[in-house]
This record gives C-alpha cells, sequence and structure tokens, in this order.
C-alpha cells in the first residue's frame, strides 16, 4: 500500500499520469502503431476516391497479367489493376469489420450487463447460456450463420456480430461481477440506490476502460475473420471486393503468379498487426507499466568499524540501506539499520507499515524483490564476512543457517506439491539426505509441532490444512536444517488469536532446543513485548531503539516508542484512559530530509533534531536509543504523554 | 435502555451456498444493542461475524429471525424496503483501500449517501459535507482528493462520514480498524466512541481484537461458530468470563503491562470445526478445555445443545457447565482452566456456598 | 430445493469426481443437443429453397419434388427432427445434396485428416509454446533485460495478429511455389503436412507463448515462490518443479481453449492447400450450396470440439485436483 503525502497534490497525480501515458505512445511500439493506423486511415479514406476507378477499369487487353511497370501486382482476369483494387478494398475490409466489431459489442455488452442487474434464477440461466454459446469457436458460428443469412457482406458481418457476441457478454460478465464484489459497491447497496444508478455510477465507469481495449483487439480479430468468411465465398460477393475475396481470386493463380495472393495476405496482416498493436499499448497505457531501471546505487560505505567478528552472534549488520528505484523516483525504506542477534536470542521488530521492516528482513536473507538494491557496512553471518565470501558460498551458508517463515501461510506453500517434498527438499538438495531419511526427520519435526497425521500429513496437499495447520508445517519446515537464524516474518498476524498463541509457543520452544535465534517481525507491539527477548523499534527505515522487551511498557526512551506504547489499547490498562494518539503521517520514503526522521511529530524536538540524524547508541546496559534528548527513564509513561497532549 | 430502541436480532439464521452445499454461518443468534450504546462482537475469522452484519443491513437475507431497527421490523426485498432500511442503518467495512469508489471524490462519494433519502440543495450539501468532514477530523481540503491520495486511516475517516451521512439510528463497525497501524487505529478507536457518546446511535463494533472492543464497547458478545455463547456488559465480561471458550479467547490476548505468559500447551486442541457440519450438541465441545474430551462423564455436551440464560439476565453464556462468577479471574498468562477444578454441573443444589 | 442440495452437497463432498463428472456429462450433453439441433435446423432455415439452389435453377420441379422427398422436407417439422435423430442415431447424415452420395462415407473418408492435423498443430504449439514462454519469463522477469522483453513482445504480436489462412496462402507462394521444397497441396505423406501444421499453429503459439509468459510472471511473484527461494534451490529443479506445474495449469486452461478455434482453422487451411479433410468438404460445399453436406460438418466439427473441450477440462481436472472441488 502507498501512502500518498498528504498535500493537496490533485494536478501533480494527473500529471504524473498524462506522463506515463504519453511515455507509451512515445515509445518505439507506440510511434510504430499510430504510424500503421494513420496509413490505414488515410487509405480507408482516400483509397477508393484515389484509385476507385482504375479499380473497375476492365482491359481485356491485359488479362491475368504477372506484375509489370503499369500494373505493379499484376491483373485479374479482366483484367483490372490488382494495386488498386487492393487499395481500394481498405474502406470495406475495415468499415465491415468496425460495423461486425460494435453489433458484437453492443449485444454482448448489454446482455453481460444484463447478468449484473437482474435477479438470481435469470442470472444463472443467462450465464448458461454465454457459456454454452462460447463453446463454440467464433469461425465456426459464424460460418454457420454466414451460411444462415445467405452470402453477402450483409449476413456476413451479422454472423461475425452473433459470433463475437459471447465473448464479450462473458467479458462483461467477469468484470462486472467483479466489481459487484467491492466494498463500495455493497456501501452504495446499503444507501438503497437503486439499479440503474448502480449500474451507471458504480459498475460501467469501472469497466469501461477494459471493454474498450477489447473492442479494440476484436476490431482485429474481426478483419481476419470477416476476410476468411469472403475467402471462403460467404462474405462479400462479387462485383464488390475486400481483401479476402481478392485473396481467395488471388490464390486460384498462385501456382502460377503468387504476388496477386500475397499482396493482400499482407495488407490484411498489417490491419490486423496494427490494431493487435494497438490493444498493446493501450493496455500499457492503462497500466502504467513503466519498466524500473536498474539502479546504480553510489556504495557510500561509511567507516566500517572493524571489529573482531564475535564468536557469540549469529548475525551482525551495520548500517543497511535498502533503496528500490520506481519509475520516476527513488524509494528509500531502510536508511542505515543496524543491529546483532546472539545464539538462541529472539529478537522482535516492531514499526508500523512502511517503516522498513519487511525489507530489512528480506535483504539479511538475500531475498529482495527484483530491481531492489541493498548496501551494507558489515554483514556478517554465522561468523562469515558476506563481503569477503563468493557468492556460491554465502548462498550455502543461507540455505544450511538461515530459515524464513513468512507472514501468510495461505500462499506461503506452492499449491501443486506435496507437503512432504516441500518439507523435505532443502535437506536433500543441501545435505544430501537420502529420501527416506528425509521423511524420518520430517516425520520428528511434525511431532515436534503437534501436528498428528504423519505420512498422511506428508503425502497431503497444502490446500487440505487450515491456516493455523500450515504455519505450524512452516515452522517444522524451518527446523528441519538446524538453523541458527530464523527470521518470522509477521508469522501470525493472518491467524486468529488462539492459533497465534499456539504458534508463539512453538517458536519459542524450537528456540530454547536448538539454540536458533530468532528474528520476529510483527507490527504488534503486545506480542512482540510478550514473546521475544529484546526488542527493535523502527521508524522510518531505521531503528531508533532497542530495549529488553520487559522494559518496553514502561521503560521506553525514545518519545516514538513512548508514543506508540501509548496509543496501543492493552487488556490490562485501564479502559478510561484515553488512548494516544500521533498526529502527522510517516516520513516520505523518497525524501532526503537530514535529520531524525520523526522530528516533525515529536514534542520534544530540539533545533538540532532538523539537522542532524541522532544514531544509536548505548544508555544503559543493553538498551540503545537513538535520540537526541532521550526520555528521562522514571515518569510513567501513560501519565507523562497524556499530560503533554492535553498541554 | 428503551426496549425495542435500537437495533435487535431475534434468532436470526443466515446461510451461505458453499461447494459442498449450504453452510450455516449465523445460526439462531439473538442480540440487542440499545440506543446510544455499543456493543462489542468478538470471535475468530469463521465465526459468523460479517455475516451477520451484512445480514443486518440487508446484504444477505436471513432465512430465519427477525430483525428490528427502532422496535420496527425490517423486511422486505423491495426497493423501497432496502431504502428505509439503510436510512436507519449503515456498514463501516473493514478493508480501506476498497471501501470508497476510487473514482470518486470524497465529496462525491459523502454527497452520494448524503442526497440519497433527502434532497439537498448545493449550499446545504456543502454545508453537510463540511460538516462531517469536521465531525471525522479531516480537514476540508480532503474534499477534493480521490482515495488513492489519502492514507488508510483518513480513507477509513471518510468511510465513516459516508455511513454518518444518512443519519442513521444504528452504526455496525465491521472491523474498521484491523487494516490499520498501531498509531492510526487508536485515533480512529476514540473517535468512535466520543462520535458513539456525542450522537448517541446504537453501535455494534466487530472485531477479532479484543483490546479495541474492550476500549469501545459497553457490552460484548462472542461468537463461535455462527452462535454466540457468551454476552455480558464489559467489565463483566472480561473480568469473569463464564464461558470457557471466552476464557481460552482472553487468555490467548497477549498483553503489553500483563507481563509474560509461560509456554504451554496448545491452548485449544484440534482444529476449528467446518462450518458446513458443525460438532452436535455444544459447538465448541471437542475443542473444550474441561468438555468430554478431557473430563468424563459431560456427554451432555455432545448430545444436547447448551441453551443461554434467560434474556433478562445480565451475563448469559450458553455452556452445560459455565464458570461462575467468583471463580479464579483470567489475568492474561495465568489461565489453566484445568486448575480451577472440576467444577459442578449448573443444579442450584451444587452451587458452592 | 434446500434438501436437494443438501444431498447433492453431502454428494459432492464424499465422491467429488463423481460430482465433476457427471456435471460435466450433463453440460457436453447440452451442448451437443444444441449442435444437434442447429444442423438439423440449419437446412430448413436457409432463405429460399436449398435443394432448387443445389439442383440448380433449371432443374424439372419433379425432381426437386423427389430430391425433398427423399430428404423428408416435406413432412412437419416435429416429424422431421424425429426422423433425423433416428438417422443419426444409426449413423446417417443423409445423402449430399450435389452428388448424391452418403455424407457419412465422406465424413468417415475425410474426418481422421483433419484431426490428424488439428491434433499435430495443437501438439506443436504446446511443445514450442510451453517451455518457448517459460524461457521468456525467467528471462525478462523484473524487468530485466527490457529490450529482449520489447523483441519478444513485437514479434509475438505479429505472428499473433497473422490469420492462418493468409500465412497458409505466403508459405504456399513462398516455400512451396517459388522454393520448391515442400509440396503445394494435397497429402502426400509427411513432408506435405509441414506447411498446414505450420500455418495452423503459428499463430495460436504466440498467443499461448504470450500466456504462458504471463502466466509464468505471476507464479514468479507470489509468496509460496519467494518460499521456495529462501530454501536457495537450485534453479533447475526450482523452475522445474515449483514454476513450471503452476504454469502448466493456468497456462492449459486457456490452450484449450485455443485449441476449438483451430479446429475451426482448419476450414480455412485446408481449402488453400486443398487438403482431403472436413474443412475444405465443407468449403466446397458451402460454396456448392449443398447444404446436406454443410450441416453434416458443422455437426462433426462443432462435436469435436465439444469433445475436446470434455477431454481438456478432465486432464485439468486431473492436473489440478482443487479444481475439481472448485468447479463443483
Amino acid at each position: 500500500m502507498v501512502l500518498f503525502p498528504p498535500s493537496p497534490s490533485t494536478p501533480g497525480a494527473a500529471a504524473g499520469r498524462s506522463r506515463a501515458s504519453r511515455s507509451v505512445w512515445a515509445s518505439p511500439i507506440g510511434v510504430i502503431t499510430l504510424t500503421m493506423l494513420g496509413s490505414l486511415a488515410v487509405l480507408a479514406v482516400a483509397g477508393a476516391v484515389l484509385w476507385g476507378q482504375a479499380a473497375d477499369r476492365p482491359d481485356p487487353s491485359a488479362v491475368l497479367r504477372g506484375p509489370t511497370a503499369s500494373h505493379l501486382l499484376g491483373t485479374d482476369h479482366l483484367g483490372r489493376d490488382l494495386l488498386a483494387r487492393l487499395l481500394s478494398a481498405t474502406w470495406l475490409s475495415l468499415l465491415l469489420a468496425v460495423a461486425a466489431t460494435l453489433l458484437g459489442a453492443v449485444a454482448g455488452i448489454t446482455l453481460g450487463a444484463l447478468t449484473a442487474v437482474v435477479g438470481g434464477r435469470a442470472r444463472r440461466l443467462l450465464g448458461a447460456l454465454i457459456n454454452l454459446l462460447l463453446a463454440f469457436p467464433a469461425l465456426l458460428v459464424a460460418m454457420f450463420f454466414a451460411a444462415l443469412f445467405g452470402a453477402g457482406a450483409g449476413g456476413a458481418v451479422f454472423a461475425l456480430a452473433v459470433a463475437s457476441a459471447p465473448g464479450f457478454a462473458r467479458i462483461t460478465q467477469t468484470l462486472a461481477a467483479g466489481v459487484a464484489g467491492t466494498d463500495f459497491m455493497a456501501a452504495a447497496r446499503v444507501l438503497g440506490l437503486r439499479r440503474h444508478r448502480l449500474l451507471l455510477h458504480h459498475v460501467l465507469p469501472h469497466i469501461a476502460e477494459p471493454l474498450m481495449l477489447n473492442t479494440t483487439v476484436a476490431a482485429g480479430s474481426a478483419l481476419v475473420a470477416l476476410s476468411g468468411l469472403s475467402f471462403l465465398g460467404l462474405g462479400v460477393q462479387p462485383p464488390s471486393y475486400d481483401w479476402g475475396l481478392l485473396l481467395s481470386q488471388g490464390l486460384d493463380r498462385i501456382y502460377t503468379e503468387p504476388l496477386p495472393a500475397v499482396a493482400p495476405g499482407v495488407a490484411i496482416v498489417y490491419a490486423s498487426v496494427a490494431f493487435q498493436l494497438l490493444g498493446e499499448v493501450l493496455a500499457g497505457a492503462a497500466a502504467r507499466r513503466a519498466r524500473t531501471r536498474q539502479l546504480e546505487e553510489p556504495a557510500v560505505h561509511p567507516a566500517r568499524a572493524d571489529r573482531p567478528a564475535s564468536v557469540d552472534h549469529v548475525l551482525e549488520v551495520e548500517d543497511l540501506r535498502v533503496a528500490l528505484p520506481s519509475p520516476d523516483r527513488v524509494v528509500r525504506p531502510v536508511r542505515g539499520v543496524t543491529l546483532a542477534l546472539r545464539r538462541g536470542e529472539m529478537v522482535g521488530l516492531v514499526g508500523e507499515s512502511g517503516s522498513g521492516k519487511s525489507l530489512t528482513a528480506l535483504a539479511i536473507a538475500d531475498l529482495l524483490p527484483d530491481g531492489a538494491c541493498a548496501t551494507w557496512g558489515t554483514h556478517r553471518f554465522l561468523g562469515a564476512d558476506a563481503e569477503s565470501s563468493t557468492r556460491k558460498e554465502r548462498r550455502r551458508q543461507l540455505a544450511t543457517g538461515m530459515a524464513v517463515i513468512f507472514q501468510n501461510p495461505a500462499s506461503a506453500f506452492n499449491p501443486s506439491l506435496r507437503i512432504g517434498t516441500q518439507m523435505t527438499e532443502a535437506v536433500r538438495a543441501h545435505h544430501g539426505t537420502p529420501r527416506a531419511q528425509a521423511v524420518e526427520q520430517a516425520l520428528a519435526q511434525l511431532q515436534r509441532v503437534a501436528l498428528p497425521g504423519g505420512r498422511r500429513l506428508l503425502r497431503s496437499r497444502p490446500f487440505q490444512l487450515s491456516g493455523g495447520q500450515r504455519q505450524r508445517v512452516a515452522i517444522a519446515a524451518a527446523s528441519m536444517m538446524r538453523p541458527g537464524l530464523i527470521i518470522a516474518d509477521e508469522p501470525t498476524t493472518a491467524l486468529d488469536v488462539t492459533v497465534q498463541r499456539q504458534i508463539m509457543d512453538l517458536l519459542r520452544r524450537i528456540r530454547h532446543d536448538d539454540a536458533t535465534a530468532i528474528l520476529f517481525i510483527s507490527h504488534d507491539i503486545a506480542l512482540v513485548a510478550d514473546a521475544c527477548d529484546r526488542v527493535l523499534v523502527m521508524y522510518g527505515g531505521t531503528i531508533v531503539e532497542n530495549l529488553p522487551a520487559h522494559e518496553l511498557a514502561t521503560g521506553a526512551r525514545h518519545p516514538y516508542t513512548r508514543m506508540l506504547v501509548a496509543s496501543v489499547p492493552d487488556m490490562a490498562a485501564d479502559r478510561d484512559r484515553p488512548l494516544h494518539t500521533i498526529e502527522g503521517g510517516p516520513p516520505d520514503p523518497c525524501g532526503a530530509v537530514p535529520g531524525c526522521p520523526f522530528h516533525d511529530r515529536c514534542p520534544h524536538r530540539l533545533d538540532r533534531c532538523a539537522v542532524e540524524s541522532p544514531v544509536l547508541s548505548p544508555l544503559d546496559p543493553g538498551h540503545e536509543v537513538a535520540c537526541w534528548r532521550p526520555l528521562p527513564p522514571a515518569l510513567l509513561c501513560g501519565q507523562r504523554e497524556t499530560e503533554e497532549v492535553e498541554k | 435502555m428503551r426496549e425495542g430502541a435500537g437495533l435487535a436480532l431475534y434468532d436470526v439464521t443466515v446461510r451461505h451456498h458453499g461447494p459442498f452445499g449450504p453452510i450455516t454461518a449465523v445460526d439462531g443468534v439473538s442480540l440487542e444493542v440499545p440506543q446510544g450504546t455499543t456493543v462489542g462482537l468478538v470471535g475468530e475469522s469463521g465465526s459468523g461475524k460479517s455475516t451477520l452484519a451484512r445480514a443486518v443491513v440487508g446484504l444477505d437475507s436471513p432465512c430465519a429471525g427477525r430483525i428490528t431497527v427502532g422496535g420496527r421490523e425490517c423486511r422486505g426485498h423491495r426497493a423501497a424496503d432496502r431504502r428505509r432500511l439503510g436510512q436507519q442503518v449503515q456498514l463501516v467495512f473493514q478493508d480501506p483501500d476498497t471501501a470508497l469508489d476510487p473514482r470518486m471524490t470524497v465529496r462525491q462519494s459523502i454527497a452520494e449517501s448524503a442526497g440519497a433519502f433527502v434532497r439537498l440543495d448545493r449550499r446545504s450539501r456543502e454545508q453537510r459535507i463540511s460538516g462531517l468532514l469536521e465531525l471525522v477530523g479531516l480537514d476540508a481540503g480532503c474534499a477534493d482528493r480521490v482515495p488513492r491520495q489519502l492514507s488508510g486511516g483518513q480513507r477509513q475517516r471518510v468511510a465513516v462520514a459516508r455511513a454518518l451521512a444518512v443519519d442513521p439510528a444504528v452504526l455496525i463497525a465491521d472491523e474498521v480498524t484491523s487494516a490499520l497501524d498501531v498509531s492510526v487505529r487508536a485515533a480512529l478507536l476514540t473517535m468512535l466512541r466520543d462520535l458513539q457518546r456525542r450522537m448517541g446511535f446504537a453501535m455494534l463494533f466487530i472485531s477479532h481484537d479484543l483490546a479495541a472492543v474492550r476500549h469501545v464497547s459497553d457490552a460484548v458478545a462472542v461468537m463461535y461458530l455462527g452462535r454466540i455463547v457468551e454476552t455480558a456488559s464489559t467489565e463483566n465480561l472480561l473480568r469473569s468470563p463464564r464461558h470457557p471458550y471466552t476464557r481460552t479467547l482472553l487468555s490467548a490476548v497477549p498483553s503489553l503491562h500483563a507481563g509474560r505468559r509461560p509456554v504451554g500447551e496448545p491452548l485449544l486442541p484440534g482444529e476449528v470445526p467446518d462450518p458446513a457440519s458443525p460438532p452436535t450438541g455444544c459447538r465448541f465441545h471437542p475443542r473444550c478445555p474441561v468438555g468430554p474430551s478431557r473430563r468424563p462423564g459431560r456427554d451432555v455436551c455432545a448430545a444436547r445443545d447448551p441453551q443461554q440464560d434467560a434474556a433478562g439476565q445480565p451475563h448469559r453464556a450458553a455452556c452445560h457447565f459455565p464458570y461462575h462468577v467468583g471463580d479464579c479471574p483470567p489475568q492474561a498468562g495465568s489461565v489453566h482452566p484445568d486448575a480451577n477444578g472440576d467444577r459442578a454441573p449448573r443444579t442450584p443444589g451444587d452451587l458452592p456456598s | 430445493m434446500t434438501t436437494v442440495s443438501a444431498r447433492l452437497g453431502a454428494l459432492a463432498r464424499c465422491h467429488p469426481w463423481v460430482v465433476f463428472c457427471c456435471r460435466r456429462a450433463v453440460r457436453l450433453t447440452v451442448s451437443l443437443f444444441v449442435v444437434v439441433t442447429a444442423s438439423f435446423a440449419m437446412i430448413r432455415l436457409v432463405p429460399g429453397d436449398p435443394v432448387r439452389a443445389a439442383l440448380g435453377v433449371d432443374a424439372p420441379p419433379d425432381l426437386v419434388a423427389a430430391k425433398r422427398h427423399e430428404l423428408g422436407l416435406d413432412h412437419g417439422l416435429l416429424a422431421q427432427y424425429r426422423q433425423y435423430l433416428r438417422h443419426l442415431a444409426h449413423g446417417d447424415l443423409g445423402v449430399s445434396l450435389v452428388t448424391g452420395e452418403p455424407v457419412a462415407d465422406l465424413v468417415r473418408a475425410r474426418l481422421p485428416a483433419t484431426l490428424l492435423l488439428a491434433v499435430l498443430a495443437f501438439a506443436c504449439v504446446l511443445v514450442v509454446a510451453l517451455p518457448g514462454g517459460l524461457l521468456a519469463a525467467v528471462w525478462t522477469r523484473g524487468g530485466r533485460r527490457p529490450r529482449a522483453e520489447l523483441a519478444f513482445t513485437a514479434t509475438t504480436s505479429a505472428m499473433a495478429g497473422m490469420p492462418d489462412f493468409v500465412l497458409a496462402a505466403g508459405l504456399t507462394a513462398g516455400l512451396a511455389v517459388a522454393l520448391r521444397i515442400f509440396p503445394v497441396a494435397g497429402d502426400l505423406g509427411p513432408q506435405s503436412y509441414v506447411l498446414p501444421v505450420l500455418a495452423l499453429a503459428l499463430a495460436p503459439t504466440a498467443v499461448l507463448l504470450r500466456i504462458v509468459r504471463v502466466e509464468t510472471l505471476k507464479v514468479l511473484a507470489t509468496d509460496y515462490l519467494r518460499a521456495a527461494r529462501a530454501k536457495r534451490l537450485p534453479s533447475v529443479p526450482l523452475y522445474l518443479r515449483h514454476v513450471a506445474p503452476n504454469t502448466l495449469t493456468a497456462s492449459l486452461t486457456l490452450a484449450g481453449n485455443l485449441l476449438p478455434a483451430l479446429i475451426a482453422g482448419t476450414v480455412l487451411v485446408e481449402k488453400v492447400f486443398a487438403w482431403p479433410g472436413i474443412g475444405s468438404a465443407m468449403a466446397q460445399s458451402v460454396a456448392a450450396q449443398d447444404y446436406a453436406v454443410v450441416e453434416a460438418s458443422v455437426l462433426v466439427l462443432g462435436s469435436a470440439v465439444l469433445v475436446v473441450n470434455f477431454l481438456v477440462d478432465l486432464a485439468l481436472a486431473l492436473l489440478d485436483p482443487r479444481s475439481v472441488i472448485r468447479k463443483t
């Protein structure tokens, strides 16, 4: 989710959009498309006027000639110039295609929109009808109806419209159903708005764009299909002619003269590709998918504190920075994170959304999304310096020494693989454990996370398990390798409280039994305080405080931590105590403002805070704060904050 | 507390069409939200809280039971009925990303709602919009923005303003804070509580977050698998929960100020049963810490549906063997229901002296 | 209503496959019924007198009447329909209006050639597009190699916009007439399959390439792939085991939609190559207004499409067991 900075910047956003769409048109494909469409339009308008007479003038003296200087493509059986016929056939070919598409689109969209408006049984019937019609290929349906309506341009257009309508209906139905399921539609229905109003105000505006796009692409297919019908003798009849008919006539003499058949073919391909590209460009403009450029981040390596690697530390990170290049700016969600985890320690990393906690974790696990770029001051994992080891060594170390548990157990398992495969593949790949032994290990781990079922569970697929079960399997899988560090990225956020408690208990037990360090990332400050030994509080891409978990409730020294604690409704706190609210919004992740990231929301700020960025420095043993003026420890936080707010 | 005012549900049952036939999402729920109070509805995912909310506003139609608002029953599927219902009950949704039409500005969204039932001229409409924005703590500059340009908390405030624009007698807040950050959540909770007290509407506050519910609600109802298992005033319910499910739920909530919980055995054995085929008798019995699986001889739990206490009682629990008010309070962390000893079945003669 | 659906629900829970197959079979039957009815209605709905049109304007009236009687066109519609169904059950598709030959013989002689062509073309599409799309996605994921992506998009959209019959004509002109590498027309052994299959397969290949690439990119962006990456598996097992199966199910669903269009496309391509298949028979009889043959061709091609759809559905259900539950 992107939070837009609360500034009155409507025109800015609009400009951004138009810039994006302009850049799509300015791309090579955009230019080619415009050129092709323009030439088609010119030909359609001018072709018949300029070459119409030449195209109809028979010349008995030059029948079925090959290409000559006067007849570049040769002549047909009546001696008419084929090039002139080709050019002046443009308008009819395009006109018929556009007519068929529009007719089909109107019929189909009406049918599809009806499904969104009518009630239950009628909707199901309409849906079944659309399904049934869609089972038949449009070309076959068009041939059937063209034969029914009688050969001729009109018959072909109607036949094609009938054949393409189900496709439009299906797309409209799908799109409308998508809009109908949203909360804002539900809100509008709760307001008791009438059906036509819902349709006109809420449904149609949302689906108009994809429908237009679809119509464009369909016009290309209609052109081809109509040419096909003419080619079969079901479309345009002589003496009228379109490209399909010209192709059909040219094909009869293809053994002697290929060009009269190839030229109309080229024309058909040209027009169809033009429509195809137009669809492509429109889709690109709609998605505004601008490509991210690879970022060349200036390597700002601060003077490295060459501390000796501590034996006790599983992970040491200093000055981690992550940059995400986006089309028009560089987002820097992580700006200098320093942390260390001892063996067997459970450390919580808390912060609100956008504070950079998840990206910090992904950077440590070397799983950053494509295009993101991480720089490190120091990066030591299991005693080995990441910079001095080769990429292969590092991969191996991460593979055997680190495991990650992700937030959403519903999507963290591959739906098409069995649980057993997903649990055992890592040990089999990295430790070379034989299959049977790996399965035994997996069974032991499942036992440990209190999952009954054994081998049957290993043979099941993820969708057969509940969310809590999946997360327990994820924990079992993570501890298969006996890693030195487990990164748990919001592992309980998607789960219910009772399940959350089971998961937390499991994590603590694993930490206890295997001496595995756990980096526990969460937005839930109460949960972290309850489960971890130490808490790192993140704000604006930096760690602002590092303190023992039991001190979090009352002993926090950074103003942000205090305010965060005061804003959490708690089961044990006084109910009538007003919750503290932090005014203002989080800092802009793109901005490069000097100073403390919290200074503009901080009630205790000094002048220095806006200019100079505080670094994390020790205050008490095991307590570090990045603040120029840490709050005194003695005061009870709730009272003090309330007093200050009241002032 | 006037009888019949506010929102009342009597034996409401809602069924969905699942892939394997009908699923009873809400099963015979009776609940009362008197005018001027807030009732919190707590439950885990799949317990039917949101379905209940949708049934009240008419998005799902109950297949049995009655729903009354202000003493009048809401029935019928005609457009006029729906409109009358919409004028009285409004719903605020969970996800601030989709709750507002992304193509409408804040002003248009609120105006649509404000003009849905009363005709307003341009001046009074503008006044109403700015009044509503002020009410939910947004500055007037927000009016011309589209949802994309607002933060999650701001969007949720707009959604509240849109719901309040029709002057509803009942406001239903369905997990309104669960998608928000902690600091934003606090502000929204405080705002809802203040608005409710100032304007005096009845509010049904649905959430899985017990701490949030505790903060805004006067009374709390706990739902499990489509049924309400316990109803009481907030203080009573939290201090002395009577239903074993409520106890486990309360003890699972981490607390910042209450100290650390010990690592214990998994609190609830087994998984949440499939709502399409719920257990017989008490729906909680297969997982109940004091149920037949732990205590032999409590077969009545599997055989018979426990009935809630009489409607008049201030603290109602649907359990054959409820905890008594005096029993060990569930201080977070110290709950080991087994440690409370065997409780007697509920017969007057066996009450502890 | 509720009890019926409840019972069905119970059945679906115990035997999802039974319910799934039953539903599909019912849908197939209904669709086949529509095709049969449409093909029956065709000759009766054609404006004017199809018999006279087929026999020529100057045919003697008694011959036309005899032909009409032979076709049963002089009975009531319901009786005609009953007779039609009876004949169909015995494999009797009537006789050609022009040649007088039994249409069933024509179908029997020509259908295998068409099916072979369609199957070969579809196999080509799958063989090229599935690995090709996967590779293209891996190659260009996350905005890497923007130029390769541009080239891919441009090539595939050009290929996808290429109508099969035009391509067939172009291939004939280029490779058969000018260079004489392949036979121009007819079925003269394995060599003569190359051009028709190529003409039929090219556009669907391009479409499927793009689909597979998009589907693969979607899979590459999923959480479970990130979880798999966290295991640092070597890249070949990663892509083959974790990416390919998930891409496959989504892509095959869409590929299944291409197959009917491919069968319909044979009509045009067969005309270009004078292929002795059902499509060229249809094209000829359309021109000759031999509605008995057109009717039979519509019936055969339509049923083929439906049966293929049915088989694709079953195959997908085998590949992805979740779809059985989802779709019942």
